[in-house]
This record gives structure tokens, sequence and C-alpha cells, in this order.
């Protein structure tokens, strides 16, 4: 009786993505593994942080939230260079309801959430017919022309903000409500990128003029991602403002679209779970370069640049790649 | 006689200073196979984008089933049932074949021919695939479309454009860039679409294949209308000889 290797996802997959053939528990935890895994990490790790570092993956949390959101936009052929407008829309409509309006917390936030991507969908839709680096642009413009619109009428604020807002209550809840968020996103999302509905937005992105020959209305396909993509950077923005109990013209800054765009690049665009990934690398990494004081940009930019250029696919796509490669000894009759 | 299908009135389109369409008319009756040919630049595909309104007509006006369609967006008149292929094919790149095949599937028109439930999609896809030739054992419909030849991405437009059950169906070039033997296994798909009474509009510039299934033809040169009528009428016209061949000059 001799033997050969043979791929263990052979034989589970059967032709498509979506059918499968389990022979063993073994197969059944080679296919639930990736999946578990996430999901194990998310409850376990806020257990074995310190506070500091449970503070750092709240952080974590709302970029990873904001990377998923765009990489949920650059899917559907919007790249998107101000995920900070969603981020500072939520911020600033949960500081409102809270400061202003007096809502509790639990109130504050879906409200914001809904108000805030409502409100950046409205914004952004007159520009849905432009592409590429034109819609790009747009985006990036536009919180930077917020952040001087708020200082210059001193509206909410002006340039002190508004703060005093009411806390979650304990850092659990924050912790375990990030997390939970995020781990709902991911999943949602990712299961909506794999359904039919997931494969017309792919579609808009590669050929749109296709998608508009089969009796689509492109232009309410996007309509609808963006206020998905705006809710998702909108209740991170709402989240932070009741974390910080402060909100203020920084949450226009660019860092709030750029590192996005970086977790997302580093991570693997175009898998959602990549983006989260990135996040969980490049937030800590932030972090712990702020001993080295001045040359933090210098090493953080260094890292990125190494990252790009060895894996220019991304980390997610590569460790998925090496997972479906993994290998078993089987019998040859 | 039963009412055109079709209208196309004094359609005018300039395109800057240029008049790629100029004062062109026809109408089409229900269940004919128009061709549509000419020389190069003599704005056969701008007929098909104004009348699927993927560009918008100086003047002039397209009636569908005698109803008014040039002021609707492209997606809504694929919906009244009008769809186009594309001369250069417009496939996602990205996506297996017979995921290509999804996203007609998943349009409003097929929920509504349908009852507002669409079943199973990839099990339709692959039946329309095989429609066209794309072997249902072979691993061809399962691999991308970024990884296909010219003849099955030509073949997987026109699948695209079945797939939405259309009523006027218009074909752009479809044998362009096809060999004999593959324009020879699409030319039966044409004839089986024609006998289910769908309605074709067929821009050509294999003649011979055109004449031999197209009862009608349109002649455009320089975006004008030369000749109107039977394949072998139209071949005999001078306005058309002088088209394609060239006036003699002394």
């Amino acid at each position: 009786m001799s033997k050969r290797k043979e791929r263990i996802d052979r034989g589970i997959k059967v032709r498509s993505e979506d059918i499968f053939a389990l022979l063993s528990w073994k197969e059944m935890l080679y296919l639930a593994g990736p999946r578990v895994l996430p999901v194990a990490v998310f409850l376990i790790l806020p257990l074995l942080l310190g506070p500091y570092w449970q503070k750092v993956l709240l952080s974590v949390g709302v970029f990873a939230l904001l990377a998923i959101s765009w990489d949920v936009m650059a899917q559907t052929g919007m790249v998107s260079l101000g995920q900070a407008l969603f981020f500072g829309m939520g911020a600033y409509v949960a500081g409102i309801c809270n400061h202003l309006l007096g809502l509790p917390p639990w109130l504050a936030i879906p409200v914001a959430t809904v108000a805030g991507a409502f409100l950046c969908t409205l914004v952004l839709v007159p520009v849905l017919r432009l592409r590429g680096v034109y819609f790009s642009m747009v985006t990036m413009i536009i919180p930077l022309m917020l952040v001087r619109l708020i200082e210059a009428t001193k509206i909410f604020g002006g340039t002190e903000g508004l703060s005093g807002m009411t806390p979650l209550g304990s850092r659990w809840i924050e912790l375990y409500l990030i997390m939970a968020v995020m781990a709902a996103v991911l999943f949602g999302f990712r299961r909506l990128m794999e359904s039919d509905r997931g494969l017309v937005l792919k579609a808009v992105n590669d050929n749109d003029r296709s998608v508009i020959n089969a009796g689509i209305n492109i232009y309410w396909i996007k309509t609808q991602v963006l206020f998905a993509a705006g809710a998702v950077g909108a209740f991170a923005g709402a989240f932070m403002t009741h974390i910080y109990m402060f909100v203020g013209m920084p949450v226009f800054a660019l860092d709030y679209s750029i590192l996005p765009i970086a977790a997302a690049v580093v991570g693997g665009p175009g898998s959602l779970a990549g983006a989260t990934l990135g996040a969980f690398i490049l937030v800590p990494l932030s972090e712990a370069l702020r001993g080295i004081g001045g040359l933090r940009i210098v090493f953080y930019g260094l890292f990125l640049v190494v990252f790009i250029v060895a894996l220019p696919e991304g980390i997610f796509h590569f460790l998925q790649r090496k997972y479906h490669q993994f290998e078993r000894w089987v019998e040859v009759q | 006689m039963s009412p055109p299908i079709l209208e196309v009135k004094n359609l005018i389109k300039n395109f800057g200073g240029i008049r790629a369409l100029n004062d062109v008319s026809f109408e089409l009756a229900p269940g004919a196979l128009m061709g549509v040919i000419g020389p190069n630049g003599s704005g056969k595909t701008t007929l098909v984008n104004l009348i699927t309104r993927f560009v918008k007509p100086t003047s002039g006006e397209v009636l569908f089933k005698g109803k008014p369609i040039s002021h609707l967006p492209p997606y809504r008149i694929v919906r009244l049932g009008i769809v186009r292929t594309f001369q250069m094919v417009k496939p996602f790149y990205q996506l297996p074949a017979f995921k290509n095949m999804i996203i007609p599937l998943c349009s409003p028109r097929m929920k509504a021919i349908a009852g507002g439930r669409y079943g199973n999609r990839d099990a339709v896809a692959l039946d329309l695939l095989e429609e066209v030739g794309f072997e249902r054992d072979a691993h061809v419909a399962y691999k991308p479309a970024s990884a296909l030849p010219q003849g099955y991405l030509k073949r997987l437009e026109l699948a695209k454009a079945m797939a939405l059950e259309p009523e006027l169906l218009i074909l752009d070039e479809l044998f362009s860039g096809l060999s004999l033997a593959e324009v020879a296994t699409i030319v039966p798909i044409i004839e089986k679409l024609r006998l289910e009474g769908k309605t074709i509009i067929m821009i050509e510039h294999r003649l011979k294949e055109l004449f031999r299934i197209a009862d009608r033809i349109i002649v455009l040169n320089y975006g004008q209308k030369i000749a109107d009528g039977p394949p072998a009428t139209v071949m005999e016209s001078d306005a058309v000889k002088s088209a394609y061949l060239g006036s003699e000059t002394t």
C-alpha cells in the first residue's frame, strides 16, 4: 500500500465554492477553523489585555470597521479617500444627539448610525456618476471642507467641539460592543459579497455598462452600498464620541481616511477579512512605535512599504492561499 | 399587418462637429431579422447606442411597441425588453463564466418575468451557457472570463443577452473575430431565437452569413440610410456598390 500527498481541501470542495462533501470531523474543523478563529479572538482578546491595550483594542475595532467600509465601497467601484466623512458625520450626529438633545448613548449611537449614513449618502449621491480618481478626489475634499465650515461658522462648538458626552458605562461594554459589531459587520458583508447580490456589486466594479445592459440601475446599487458603508463608518464615529466623551474637528482628520486604506491594502483588499486583519496589525504597531518618538512615522512608513512590496496580494490572501495548500498523506489503492 | 415593434424616426446624432447619424428612419415588424451593414464609421454602432439610449440622440425619436423610449435611461429600456450585445465584449472578467450569467438573471426584468421568484440561478446559467456552446462537462464554464478565448467571450455575450429573454435583440458585430466554424455554430442559435418569435437586429460585416439568415437589410453610409430592402436587391443598388467599392473616377 503506497501513499501520496493530497491537498486537504481536495474532496471537501466539490467544484464550486459553496458545495462541500465532508467525510470526517477533521475536514469539518478544516472548514470551520478560519471562521471560528476570528470569533474566538474577538471574544478572548479583551480578557487578556491590560487597560492601556484594551483602549488600543477599541481603536483597532473602530479602524477595522472603517477599513471594512472602505473595502465594500472599493469592491463596488467606489474608491474612497474620505472615510473620515462617515466617521466624522457619525461622531457629530452622536455628539449632537447626546450633548444638545440629551439622548442616552444606547439611543444616540443607533440614531447617529442611521442619520450619519443618510447624510453621507445625501452628500455623495450627486457625485456617484464620477468614476475612478475623480470620485476619490471628491470624497477626500468633502471632510476637509466640513472642518473649515465648522471652524468658520462656529457651529456645534466650533473649534472647541462638544464635550461631556455620556460614557457607555463600563470598559467591558465598550469592548464587547465593538467586537460584536465588528464580527457582525465582517461576517454579514462577507456573506453579502458571496451572494448573488454581491456578484452584482462586484460586477458594477468590473464593468458598469454591462450591468446597465442587464436592466439594473447601477446608481441605485451604488447608493445602497454607500448607505451601508456609511452606516458602518458612522457607527464607528458615534461609538468613538462616547468613548472619548468629546467630538470636535479632528474627527474629520485625514487619519481616518488614510489608515483604513492602509489597513485594507496591507491585509488584502477585496476580502473584508483582510481589512480587519490589517487594522489588527497596523493600529497596535502604530502604538508600539510611540516609544521611538519622532522616527515613529518613518518606521511605520517603512513597514508599510516593505509589506506592500513583499506581499502585494495582502496578508489575508497569502494566508488563505497557504491554508488551501495544506496537504495530508492518503493511501493509494 | 401587425404594428411595428420598433419605430425609429428621423434620428440624428452629432458628436461635436461630426454628424454620426443623419436623419435615419425605419420601422421594424415583430419577428423580423434585420441586418444593418455599412463601411466602418458609417454609424451602425451609433444607431444601436441611440436605440438603447447608451448615447442621447441630438434629435429624433425611438418608439418601442408604439411608446416613445428616447427619454428613458438605458436600464429602463432593457427592462422593456430591448437587449443588446456589445461589439467590444464586456464580460465581468473577475467572475467565472457561469457567474457572469447571474448578473442578468438578477435583473428586475427577470424578477418580473418569473413572478418575483428567481429559482436556482446557477442551474439556469449553466443551461443557457450550454445552449450557446459551452460544453457542460468541460470546465470552461467555471473558468474566469479573463481566461476565455474570444470565441467563448462572444458566446458569453450572447448568452447574457439571451438570459434577459429579450423581445428585441440587437447583436452588434457578434461574428467579428470568430472563425468560420465558430460562426457556423452560432447561426443555428440565432435561427432558433427567431423561431421563438424574437425580433433581431444584427450589425454585421460578415455579409455572407448575414444574408443567409436576414430577411431585410439596411445600409448606412456616412450616417445616412442609403438602402433598405431584402438582401438580394440591396446589394444590387448602385449606392451600396459605390459605398463598399468606391466610385470610378475619370
